[in-house]
Order: structure tokens, then sequence, then C-alpha cells
């Protein structure tokens, strides 16, 4: 297509970032020779392999394309760029899989302990970090970076910004996923929950998020829109603060350059109030600012509805932001941490109720005068089911927080039972949701391959989060009394392993639902797959040129 | 002009929205974490709190890498049955040299706070080796990998040097003698224990796995629980001086 009088050079982005990556190759290399740590080794090779192969993309991607670079617009309309969204997508169900696969094993290795093989690279100490990384920053991860590069170039009617940079922040945000999660398994983590890896992934993970707060950026700066979208503010709030939070928790000094072991360099109780600080926030700004953005863009399309109140959204948005940030210290109630620092944090998470609560009735009200769609159209019920259960752990949640209440629920499951009513039900729905209205969307089909699998998958999936919070609601408050009760002559009523004996059953019941919301994802998987197969093209037109929604 | 009128400045304008997304994430944290690093009463003024000694210190990355914060955590809470089923509640000051923390956040398995000294060494060779065997209830994965693996004396000196960086108070003594109170503290018959009980107060020597040769991850691993919650007097300490 190019024109003869353009004649064809390489961008100073791409000849610069294949020299980047090839000096990056060569000293990973090195540091691969040079490590003190088999694990070390092992990710510096995975690394030069990594940049080895990011060389040659960069190189072949180069004598593939025309001349010209792809145009910003065509006949007048933005030309959407949808390779990094479509792999972002493809990377979300695959890990979500695994991810989902992990929480089947390590929910059975509570209830049969036999299945850690008494191997050090399988058991639940190593699985479980992986399994909550997997779920949340992969499977959760790539969907934000999918729906936020797609509704970033819809909402503001321009083309994603940068040539190579998305496919750097698609490609560079998974290589660390992989080294995250090989880490996992070989030992290496810095014990800090949701903050696992070590100082050199963390690092690479920096340079990630900054591009990716750029490229987002930037296709702002480009917007054919006077007002920037209010899914971009919460978007913008998630980049911005998982960035703060990274940057503030995560601080380690290496023992040595060529080796994975490093100290964090806060101790004691500043590195448990940083530490959960991080922590909340990651449910606060990952699993909830970013997925609220999903909410306020997808539900609204989906049920072609504007959003209910505008006005609403603005108060949701500053007045979440503000309170989350302060709720950390919930996670540290009778500790050693100061009391006025507990009391803080109880008292905002309590005041937390009220936007969480806004946002759900602004994401429910959305669909007035479209209720009748939620019979037909499984994908808009999934959506709408996913801000139910919004509702009810963001009401579980300040209610946890109050200290009686959690003198009880703190240590035991109950914790695990409301992280999965917000985790299966809030995150995993809007985020099936989400990507069931993506797939046919970026790769130009008329719609999904089949709505009765999503009315399977949505029951499914849904009787799989019922038996698996009901399950651990009973265990963990049978627990939690169980540690408290006292005989009528004063002696505590229980040994600790009566306690886990008590739990078996309820291990079982979690590790089926669980099971059963592995089994909806894999039907979805099917579904999305065969959309993309054998679905229908939107209409004769050129891929580049797809409508303005 | 309304509030809302107002708002649109945001809604316009990308830099000024990034500005203001920082602003007031930023006040939670500051308000709450920076009292922490100068509030004196933040941390209890303690007596026999002191750095980990090199064994324990392996013991303690060991127990960092498989992961058992993950279902033990090391925090006693201030509750009546807390209390009795473990031991006084946790001090700040007994974790004031963790970096990282591992106080932990579930309680698959019991707290680990003042495990040290419950059970005896063999005790806990045949647990960690195969919990079943001694508790058969246990959902505990066995780790009898940890017999077969060699500590590095060489190595901890680094983990010390870093450690140190970063606000632990080892002594130059300490460090420059790592390798050999490493070995000495699982070698009772070792020439250098004295020397190594100077360096490190109220420090076990005891050959923990009850093999000999090098120390090996188990010996590493029982040192390290078996010093937890051990550091402080409870006899002495005075509560009333550390209300807050």
């Amino acid at each position: 297509m190019s024109q003869p009088s353009i004649s064809k050079s390489m961008t100073i982005g791409e000849s610069g970032l294949a020299v980047v990556f090839a000096v990056t190759a060569f000293l990973c290399v090195i540091a691969s020779a040079k490590a003190l740590d088999a694990p070390f080794a092992f990710h510096a090779a995975l690394s030069a392999a990594a940049s080895l192969a990011a060389v040659f993309f960069i190189v072949n991607r180069y004598f593939e394309r025309p001349a010209a670079l792809p145009p910003q617009e065509i006949n007048g309309r933005p030309n959407y760029n949808m390779g990094p969204i479509k792999f972002s997508a493809f990377m979300a169900m695959f890990w979500g899989i695994a991810g989902f696969l992990v929480g089947l094993i390590i929910a059975s290795q509570l209830a049969w302990p036999a299945l850690n093989f008494d191997l050090p690279w399988i058991s639940f100490g190593r699985l479980r970090p992986l399994h909550t990384s997997a779920v949340i920053f992969a499977f959760g991860g790539n969907v934000l970076v999918a729906t936020s590069f797609y509704v970033v170039q819809k909402s503001c009617r321009a083309r994603l910004a940068g040539d190579l940079a998305p496919w750097f922040v698609v490609l560079g945000y998974n290589f660390f996923i992989l080294v995250a999660g090989t880490g996992y398994l070989l030992g290496v983590t810095q014990s800090k929950e949701y903050a696992e890896p070590e100082w050199y992934a963390d690092l690479w993970l920096t340079i990630v998020w900054v591009v990716y707060l750029l490229v987002f950026l930037a296709t702002i700066f480009k917007r054919k829109e006077p007002h920037i979208f209010v899914a971009n503010w919460f978007y913008l709030a998630f980049i911005v603060t998982i960035a703060v939070l990274h940057l503030g928790n995560n601080p380690a000094l290496p023992v040595s350059v060529f080796g994975s072991k490093s100290y964090v360099a806060w101790g004691g109780i500043q590195d448990a109030m940083f530490q959960w600080w991080y922590g909340h926030n990651a449910v606060g700004f990952f699993l909830t600012a970013g997925f609220l953005a999903i909410m306020y863009y997808f539900i609204p399309k989906r049920a072609e509805r504007p959003i209910y109140s505008y006005r609403l959204s603005i108060i949701h948005f500053w007045a979440l932001i503000f309170l989350y940030i302060w709720a950390g210290p919930h996670h540290l109630h009778y500790t050693a941490l100061p009391d006025w620092t507990q009391t803080l944090g109880m008292t905002f998470s309590i005041m937390l109720w009220m936007p969480s609560w806004g946002g759900m009735i602004n994401g429910l009200m959305t669909l007035s005068g479209a209720w009748d769609k939620l019979r037909t159209d499984p994908v808009l019920r999934m959506l709408v089911v996913s801000v139910a259960f919004y509702g009810m752990s963001t009401f579980e949640g300040p209610m946890m927080s109050i200290k009686v209440v959690n003198s009880l629920s703190h240590y035991t499951d109950w914790t695990i039972g409301h992280v999965h009513s917000g985790a299966l039900g809030w995150v995993g729905f809007v985020s099936f949701g989400a990507l069931y209205c993506l797939v046919p969307w970026a790769w130009n089909r008329k719609g999904l391959y089949s709505l009765k699998l999503v009315n399977w998958h949505f029951w499914i999936a849904t009787l799989g989060i019922v038996l698996y919070i009901s399950a651990m609601w009973v265990s963990g408050i049978l627990q939690g009394l169980m540690w408290r009760a006292y005989t009528s002559l004063g002696f505590l009523e229980y040994s600790f392993i009566e306690t886990v004996e008590a739990m078996h059953p309820f291990y079982i019941i979690r590790a089926a639902g669980g099971g059963l919301f592995l089994i909806g994802a894999l039907i979805m998987a099917y579904n999305l797959w065969m959309t993309v197969r054998v679905g229908e093209q939107e209409a004769q037109m050129p891929v580049a040129l797809q409508p303005a929604e | 002009m309304s509030f809302w009128t107002r708002h649109q400045i945001f809604e316009k304008n990308s830099i000024i929205l990034v500005v203001g997304i920082l602003l007031v994430i930023a006040i939670g944290g500051l308000v709450e974490i920076t009292p922490l690093f100068y509030l004196k009463s933040t941390i209890e003024k303690v007596d026999g709190v002191r750095p980990y000694t090199p064994l324990e210190l392996a013991g303690r990355n060991v127990y960092v890498r498989e992961g058992c914060y993950l279902c033990h955590s090391q925090m006693v809470r201030p509750l009546r049955d807390e209390v009795e089923r473990y031991g006084h509640f946790s001090l700040a000051a007994e974790s004031m040299f963790d970096h990282p923390f591992q106080w932990g956040s579930k309680r698959t398995g019991p707290d680990l706070a003042r495990v040290g000294a419950k059970y005896s060494d063999d005790w806990h060779v045949t647990h960690l080796t195969n919990p079943r065997a001694i508790v058969p209830q246990s959902v505990m994965p066995g780790y009898p990998f940890l017999s077969r693996v060699e500590v590095d004396p060489d190595a901890i000196a680094g983990d010390m040097r870093t450690l140190r960086t970063v606000g632990v108070p080892y002594s130059d003594e300490q460090i420059a003698n790592a390798a050999a109170d490493l070995k000495a503290q699982a070698d009772p018959d070792n020439a250098g224990t004295d020397a190594f009980g100077k360096r490190y107060a109220k420090a076990v020597v005891r050959n923990f796995d009850g093999k000999t040769g090098t120390p090996t991850e188990m010996d590493a691993l029982i040192a390290y629980l078996q010093m937890l919650g051990t550091l402080v007097d409870f006899k002495i300490y005075n509560e009333k001086a550390n209300l807050r």
C-alpha cells in the first residue's frame, strides 16, 4: 500500500528500542553467568531470551510493515489500534484459567494435605502466592490493560498513542507475570502479600507501568472530545495510585545484584503498616477503581442507556479514592500497631461504605428502563450481578473492619470468604462480562458464538460462588467461635487442632465451588475461541476501519 | 459558578486530574504512616530484643521462602483466649528488627509468635518432615527436603551487611564472625560457642536436627522457631511504662 515517494526507514522508537533490548540481552547473559543462585540464573536467562525475542520482533515487524506508520484516521474516522487489546484479552483468559486451576489445587491441598507431595515447588506456601498473583495481577491486570486501552481509544475517539509502546506494555506486563510466577515456584519471594516478587521483577514492573501511564495519558491528550470520560478517571486513579503503592511498599536492598534475595527497607511495625496500606489499596485501586472503570463504560454500553447520574459519579470518584487509602490499618486490628492508627483505619473503612454503595447505585440504576434486558442478555446479567456482589462485599468489608467483629473474623476463613465474594462475584463477573463484550468488538464480530453458553457459564459460576462463600462464612465464624470458647470451668474448650479438624468438610465444599467456577471459565474460553474462529464479520470493511462506537 | 461547573477543570485537563488524584490519595497514607517513624510511643522500650543470629537468620529466610506466613501468624492479640493459648501479647519491639515483618494474616495453623522452647527439637524435626506423624489431623505440607539441603555458611555475612544498611544493628564483629557463628550454633562441641554466646544474648546452641556436619536448612529453621518469642523476659517487663 505504501506510496513510492515515502522511503522506508526505522523510527527512532524502533531503532532505539532494538538497541536497548540488544544491550539488555547482553547484560542478562552476563548476569545469568555470574548468578549467585539458581532462580536468579534462570530468570536472567529468561530475560536474555525475551530481550532477543523483542529485538527479533521489532526488526521483523519493521520489514513486514509498509513504509508509512498506520494512519491516525481513515476517512475521518479514528483508526483504532486493536492488536495489543486482542493480545491482552487472550492472556487474560489464559491466566484466568491458570489462576482458577491453581486456586482449586491449593483449596484441595487444604482438604487433603497429601496433595502437597512433600515437594517444595508445589507446596501450599509457594502455590498460594501463585494463585493470588495469577488471578489478581495476571487475569485482572490483563483485563484492565485490555479494557483500558479499548475504552480510552473509543471514549477519546483517538488511536492509541505510540506505535511500539502499547505492545511494550502488554508484552512487558505479561513477562513480569512470567518472572513473578516462576519465581514463586522456585521460592523467590519477599513475603509481602500481593507484593511477593523480588527486587528485579519490581524494577521491571516499574518501567512497564510508567510506559502504561504515558500511553494512557498521551491517548487522552489526543482526544477529540472536550471531556475526559468518567471511566478514564477511574483508570487514571488506578494506574497512578498503583504506581505510588508499588514504590512505597517495595523499596528493597538486594544482597547482591547477581542474586534474587533482597531485604525490604521497612522493618517491623512500619513494614506492617506500609504492607497493608499497599495491600488494602491493591484491593481499592486495582480490584475496585480499575473495575469500576469497566462498570462505567461496559454497563451503559451494553444496556444502551446513559450512566444514571453524572454528578453521583463525580462524588463517587473523589470520595472513593480519598477514603480508600486510609483503610489499610483494619488489617492490623489488635496487633502491635498503635491504637490511634487502628481506630483511624476502622473509621475510614466504615465511611467507605458510602461511596462504595453510591457507585453500586450508579451502576445498577443505569439499567433504568432496560431491566427487561436482564432476561434476554446473559452478558448484561453477568455485569449487573457483579455490581450486586460489589455492593454485598463492600457492606461486608466495613462491617468486618469494626474492631469487635474483626476480633472474631481476623485470622479465619471469613476473610477468605469475604475476599472471594469480591474477587469471584465482583471482579470475576465484571471481567467476564467485559470480555464477552470486548472480544466481538475487538475482533469485529457481529456477536458472541453462543449466548446459551454464556447462560450456562453464568449459572455454573454463580452456584460455585455461593458454595465457596457460604462454606467460608461458616468455617470462618465456626473457627473464630471455637478459638474463644471456654468451658464452664474457665478453660479453653478446644485445642487448635480440633478447630482445624472442624474445617475439613467446608474445605471440600469450597474446593467444589472453586471447581464449578473453573468449569464456567472453561466454557467461556471455548465460547470466545469459537467467536473469534467462526463468528460472522461485522461488516464488509477493511479491518483497520472499524465503526466508531 | 456551581460546583459541578467548577469540576470541569478536572474533566477537561488530564494533568490537573492526575495532580488532583495524587493529592487526594497522598493524605491518608501520610497521616497514618509518617508518625510511626517518629512517635516515640510506637515501639515499646524493652530489654532483650536483639538481631537474629546467622543461623536464625538463615532459618528465617527458609520460613519466608516456603511461605510459612501464609498459614501462621506471628502476632498474639491482647484477647483473653489468645493470651491463654499462646502467651503474652506481642509487642512492637519484638519485631522491630524484622525485614520484612512476619505478622501474617491467617491462622490455618496456630500462631508462632511464642512457639520458641515450647516443643523439643526432635518434635520439630519429626513434625516438619511429616506433620501427620505427630498431629494426625494436620493439613500442613511436609518439608523433608530441608534436612537434605545445607546452609552456605559463607553467604550469610552478605545478608547481615544488607540488613545493617536497612537499619538492623549488627556489629562489625558479628558480621566478621558470621560464618563461624553459623556453624557454632548448631554444634555444641564447637570451640567457638563461647564467643558466639557473648555476641548473641540468650542464643541457644544445640545440634537442632541431630545430625553432624554443616548445618542444614532444618537446623536453621528450627533454630529460628526455637527463639521466637523468647527474647523478652515478661517477668521483668514493665507493662505500665509502655501503656499507649
